[in-house]
């Protein structure tokens, strides 16, 4: 089956948005976290490409391009073992009660 | 550049040769993408030989590693409804194991 990802000809009534826009800081954390989960060996840039594709179509779909990346780092890294999703999940309750 | 070597597959297709992609939509995770399945064209050049990502992307070696090639599409092979010059080209890498020898 062709893959969430697999666009090209398929029809589609969607323009094609050729707007630029500025990075925001977030997005660039991202990006760093992708160097560095590489260095350490934590991850191939071949390894993040199969798990952003295999993130479903409603996720694929509906997250924006580094929120791609943060939802396939959990992946890689909850199956490599090196977190667990209880832990990753915690975090987040944790920042989310410090912020607000 | 990769280089072949006892990890890699030998070189079949050398520049000029034309070439038939194979069709195929596997589950796991491919560099081929749909539109260009089962076109054929011409290879152009040899990139080098380099691991596999089908195996990188699953956390394997790689090996044996592949050959790339640069292959070269009529965009008028590729788009039934092509509306652009007749003589314009599609550039697209490929690699080895996605490849057979053109049936023309």
């Amino acid at each position: 089956m062709r893959k969430v990802h697999d666009l090209g000809g398929l029809p589609t009534d969607q323009p094609i948005d050729r707007t630029e826009h500025e990075m925001e800081a977030w997005e660039r954390r991202v990006d760093s976290l992708n160097s560095i989960l590489g260095e350490k060996g934590f991850k191939k840039t071949d390894e993040l490409r199969r798990a952003i594709e295999s993130l479903g179509p409603e996720q694929y779909l509906t997250l924006s391009y580094y929120e791609r990346f943060t939802a396939a780092y959990e992946a890689l890294l909850v199956e490599r073992g090196v977190m667990t999703t209880e832990e990753i999940d915690r975090k987040m309750s944790e920042l989310e009660r410090e912020r607000g | 550049m990769g280089t072949a070597g006892g990890d890699a597959e030998p070189v079949r297709y050398q520049p000029g040769d034309r070439v038939q992609v194979r069709v195929g939509l596997p589950p796991h995770h491919i560099r081929t993408p749909a539109y260009i399945q089962g076109k054929t064209g011409q290879v152009e050049t040899l990139c080098g030989v380099f691991p596999n990502p089908e195996s990188l992307a699953y956390g394997g070696s790689g090996l044996p590693k592949q050959p790339l090639y640069r292959v070269q599409f009529d965009q008028t092979e590729v788009w039934e409804s092509y509306h652009g010059s007749a003589i314009d080209q599609l550039l697209i890498d490929i690699y080895q194991h996605w490849l057979e020898p053109a049936a023309d």
